[in-house]
């Protein structure tokens, strides 16, 4: 190795090889294979359409989100699989606080005023019940995925009991911007999307926050020898992570005109595999936001071309599950080869 | 410990004493309340209600002692227990019962032999392994086999849930059966109990859950014990599913996919961890029955049935959380 001479940093830079073997690369090219192959399958170039562009930009935000808040968790080496309870007890809370203050008949500034406090209601419900996780898991040492399955049956039973099972309805008109309206020709939610995305990214790689989530994801124990107070980043962390579940919860509610114990069952195992295909490490540590959108896109895009192609959505659980397994183990692979 | 001799005392820091604790007052109060409760058709129809669920415990007790999890288990058994199904029905062949059970462990081990090869051949986490096959396997049932009811049970299964352990009527008139399938759980236990406290490979899944990288160490052949701990998971899966369909004389692929959360509670509030090394039989069947017992019978101490979920989530996060924060305080001091 010592007499070979080391290439020039211009020459790596435009290396295709190198480029295709990092994570951030291999995505790319993931993404733009599936949406170049479902341009091409689907009949009459409708899937590169406006009104399909537009619609997918409003279907995927919410489970990104809730990929986001999931991420943070899996970055500490721990999972949370209570953000779905989290967001549709949030979502409910929100949803009674409109209902209450606010008959779907009344107008005008009342209207605002309620929208700002069910916001709030659901904001605090979520930050509590990630709170709730976090003293579990750090305070009383229960294991992340037991701690989180207990408290998500409670949130999901707390949902059920609070409305007997069956969706509040009765919002403000103003209400459904959240999750239909556009600015400027792009969608409420995708902003949404983008901003939180933006302030999680900044937050993980500028801040002493970021770094010692990923330090406590890496290993435990140094980073307690290191200093970092393991107990107030795993509470901080589990509190932002249900904080963005309710706001995944307030797009769902949004865009649904409503809100359910049940809504969103299927985006615990979506947004566990939008996390693992966007290279977070599932034992902690490593994992980067430009990772975790280029698997929401990706999977948006097949998503919305097996809809056009009319497959089912059995079919769709069962791609959903050969590409967890895929990615893992192309992924797993991966991470030996350098050693 | 000096006082050895000492009377043996009630040890609240065990999960099988807290858990038994529990079953015990949940049924003395619900007996007050309710004294229709203490009835031999209550008795019979909890120990029903057992069968399906302390089959899959017994399964997911040796997951975690191996150190892994498993939710894919459900999703194994109504694939199984559909395919076998469909198979004996469209075939038009009448094959005794035995042979329609064989089938279903057979199409079982080969799924739990799936979750093997991702975890023992590449050696990826156990959790999100069995979440991607439990919706792959789910995904395939639906779209290729099929998602069509069916009510036409093949004879010999029909024959199978008629066979009676033991029948009776109580002096006020009310029916109460047992049916044989009950068997199937009191031989999975056994067969369980001698495997893992009488054979070589038990004591190696205990090791490999203790410390997987010590066990590798010494010599212990760590990959082919998880296979055996999945298949062997794989097959109980194929006999509950069966089970379940013959009990309920309907072969429902969207059955079972849903019951895996209940089962992992019950086998944790039995003491078994997840980190690994650590269960046992009887903690888990008192985890099943407290189950059980919450599904069958909280309407009766007049909470309503929607506050289930509540009261699982809540037995979870107690039942763990009290050994677990224990644990932690014992770890501080021991410095």
């Amino acid at each position: 190795m010592a007499h070979e001479p080391s290439p020039p940093p211009a020459s790596r830079r435009f290396d295709p090889g190198g480029f295709l073997l990092s994570e951030t690369g291999r995505l790319t090219v993931i993404t733009v294979l599936i949406f170049v192959a479902m341009a091409l399958l689907a009949p009459g170039g409708r899937f590169v359409s406006a009104a399909n562009l537009s619609s997918m930009a409003f279907q995927f935000p919410e489970f990104a989100i809730l990929a986001l808040a999931m991420m943070l968790a899996m970055l500490t080496g721990g999972i949370d699989l209570s953000i779905i309870g989290i967001a549709n007890l949030s979502a409910i809370a929100a949803a009674l606080v409109l209902s209450t203050l606010f008959g779907a008949q009344a107008a005008g500034a009342d209207a605002g005023l309620a929208i700002a406090l069910a916001i709030a209601a659901a904001l605090a419900v979520g930050c509590l019940a990630g709170l709730a996780n976090g003293v579990a898991i750090g305070v009383f040492g229960l294991p992340p995925i037991l701690a989180t399955l207990g408290t998500g049956l409670m949130f999901t039973g707390l949902a059920v009991a609070v409305t007997g099972g069956s969706a509040v309805i009765g919002f403000p008109d103003a209400f459904a911007t959240l999750g239909n309206g556009a600015v400027l020709g792009v969608p409420v939610p995708l902003i949404i999307f983008a901003v939180l995305a933006v302030a999680v990214a900044l937050v993980l790689n500028r801040t002493a926050f970021g770094l010692k989530v990923r330090m406590l994801g890496t290993n435990p124990l140094a980073a307690r020898f290191a200093g970092v107070d393991d107990l107030a980043v795993t509470l901080r962390t589990y509190v932002v992570s249900g904080g963005l579940a309710a706001v995944a919860g307030l797009v769902i509610m949004s865009r649904a005109n409503s809100a359910k114990a049940d809504y969103g069952a299927s985006y615990l195992l979506l947004s566990i595999l939008i996390c693992v295909l966007g290279g977070i490490n599932p034992y902690g540590g490593f994992g980067r936001v430009a990772g975790l959108v280029l698997a929401v896109l990706s999977l948006q895009f097949l998503s919305s071309g097996l809809n056009m192609l009319q497959v089912s959505n059995f079919a769709r659980e069962l791609i959903w599950g050969a590409l967890l397994l895929l990615v893992m183990v192309v992924n797993g692979i991966g991470f030996r080869r350098p050693r | 410990m000096t006082g050895g001799r000492a009377m043996p005392r009630l040890d609240l820091t065990r999960n099988e004493t807290l858990v038994a604790v529990v079953v015990v007052l949940f049924c003395v109060v619900t007996a007050i309340i309710e004294p229709n409760f203490l009835s031999l058709p209550t008795l019979f129809d909890l120990l029903r209600g057992s069968i399906v669920i302390g089959i899959f415990a017994i399964g997911v007790l040796l997951v975690l002692i191996s150190g892994g999890i498993d939710v894919s288990f459900t999703a194994i058994a109504a694939f199984a227990m559909y395919t076998t199904t469909l198979t004996l029905t469209s075939l038009g062949v009448d094959v005794p019962w035995p042979a329609a059970f064989l089938l279903s462990i057979v199409i079982g081990t080969a799924l739990g032999l799936l979750n093997a090869v991702f975890i023992a051949g590449f050696r990826l986490p156990t959790l999100i392994v069995t979440l991607g096959t439990l919706s792959l396997i789910r995904g395939f049932l639906l779209t290729f086999v099929g998602s069509q009811l069916i009510s036409n049970m093949p004879p010999s299964l029909r024959e199978f849930s008629r066979l009676v352990m033991i029948r009776g009527t109580t002096a006020d008139g009310y029916f109460y059966a047992l049916p044989w399938a009950f068997a199937a759980l009191v031989l999975v236990v056994v067969g369980t109990w001698f495997l893992l406290y009488r054979t070589m490979l038990g004591r190696t899944i205990f090791a490999i859950g203790g410390s997987l990288e010590s066990a590798r160490r010494i010599g212990i052949p760590v990959r082919a014990a998880q296979v055996f701990v999945y298949a062997y998971v794989g097959a109980l899966s194929g006999l509950a599913g069966i089970i379940h369909a013959s009990l309920a004389r309907v072969a429902n692929p969207f059955d079972l996919v849903g019951l895996e959360l209940s089962v992992i509670a019950a086998v944790v509030l039995g003491g078994a961890r997840l980190a690994g090394g650590t269960g046992t039989i009887t903690g888990t069947l008192l985890g099943v029955a407290l189950i059980v017992l919450v599904n069958n019978s909280l309407i009766l101490l007049g909470i309503p049935s929607t506050w289930q979920m509540v009261v699982i989530g809540a037995l979870i996060l107690v039942g763990t959380g009290v050994p677990a924060f224990q644990a932690k305080r014992a770890a501080l001091r021991a410095g």
